[in-house]
């Protein structure tokens, strides 16, 4: 269960309804519980990804749901999969093609490092071509590891220095 | 149902070029590859060898002569018999081989691999081009000069080449990254550990 947000709880009779917070953390707020995946599910970890998403798992919980597939409307790409050197410059384009705010998820061990692909054909993890935040263990990681990983993108983001990275 | 020395027998009788392949499994002949359609038609429409379950090749070694055979593997998947049926290819340098896709349709892929893989030619093919390499990759992964781990290459677009700087580098499995210590027993060091890390807490992740 969702534990309630502490630092922004408040009783309106009180206080109004008026909330008086850091930009920070309304920004913060904001990006963290509404973090919509990208999801790149190149192979296995891809039917892993769709678990987390189906209802015993449950990513809309966490209110990342809303799997966009366009990079344009996506903030976290899920990078859940074998990556090719074929499919690696596509993977890079759509990861430029999102906006920033972007962060990416590396899931399972082909994407973290190649996994148990030593070859010729795989990339040696996702890291060569993308800025990785978080990297999930596993071959697939369990889906409560996914969202294990989740939670700790969650924490991170909540932690950024959001608002002067928009003033520039 | 035709017991497996009687399929052979047949086709020996029918096929003056054909002889038995020495095979510790399953009945195998050899073939002039010119014959190979012919003879694996015949098995599918006498025989019932309705299944084509892999077309694949063997490169004997760079120097060797001939150097690349073709093997085709037919089911019946009423009688549950194999037959292997193998052809060397004619030319060292340009192998070809006839695509059978006319006979199963399922054969598409499996010459595209052979194709990308090893180089050889499917002729009558319909799309024949690489299917795990991509397209301009100018090396045969499989073949016997090829080293295991891979030959560095450049990434296929340019674009993203330069801005991320990663090349399609070779893989060897000893020496790392995930290696073992030997030697004493301090458990921390013993274990595999990752000794190639592109980003890390210390080193700054690239954009």
């Amino acid at each position: 269960m969702v534990s309630p947000n502490a630092e922004l709880a408040y009783d309106s009779k009180i206080e109004g309804t008026i909330v008086p917070t850091k930009l920070d953390d309304a920004i913060n707020w904001i990006r963290t519980n509404s973090m919509w995946p990208m999801p790149m599910g190149l192979a296995c970890c891809g039917i892993e990804l769709m678990a987390v998403a189906a209802s015993r798992f449950d990513i809309a919980r966490f209110g990342a749901e809303v799997m966009r597939f366009s990079p344009r409307q996506a903030d976290c790409m899920i990078v859940a999969g074998t990556v090719t050197y074929k499919m690696a410059p596509h993977v890079r384009r759509i990861y430029d093609q999102m906006a920033a705010p972007k962060w990416v998820i590396a899931m399972g061990a082909c994407a973290s490092t190649g996994g148990m692909y030593r070859s010729y054909a795989t990339l040696q993890g996702v890291d060569r071509i993308l800025p990785v935040d978080v990297y999930v263990s596993g071959c697939p990681p369990r889906p409560e590891a996914l969202l294990d990983a989740l939670m700790k993108l969650q924490s991170k983001v909540r932690t950024e220095r959001s608002f002067k990275r928009l003033a520039g | 149902m035709t017991a497996p020395a009687d399929v052979t027998a047949a086709l020996q009788a029918k096929f003056a070029q054909l002889s038995l392949r020495p095979s510790s499994d399953h009945p195998a002949v050899n073939v002039p590859v010119g014959d190979a359609v012919t003879v694996l038609q015949y098995l599918r429409d006498e025989f019932a060898y309705d299944m084509l379950v892999d077309v694949t090749a063997i490169d004997w070694a760079e120097g060797a002569s001939p150097r690349f055979t073709v093997v085709w593997h037919v089911l019946s998947t009423t009688t549950h018999a194999y037959v292997r049926v193998a052809a060397d290819c004619a030319s060292d340098v340009e192998p070809t081989a006839p695509s059978v896709t006319g006979l199963w349709a399922g054969a598409n892929w499996h010459e595209r691999e052979t194709y990308d893989l090893l180089g050889i030619k499917f002729t009558g093919h319909p799309d024949l081009r690489r299917i795990l390499m991509w397209d301009g990759y100018p090396y045969h992964p499989l073949r016997k000069d090829f080293p295991l781990a891979g030959i560095e290459t450049e990434l296929p677009d340019i674009e993203v080449a330069e801005e991320t700087q990663a090349k399609v580098i070779a893989a060897p499995m000893m020496g790392g990254p995930f290696v073992a210590s030997s030697g004493e027993m301090n458990l921390t060091e013993a274990e595999p550990r990752a000794k190639d890390e592109s980003w890390s807490e210390k080193r700054e992740k690239s954009e």
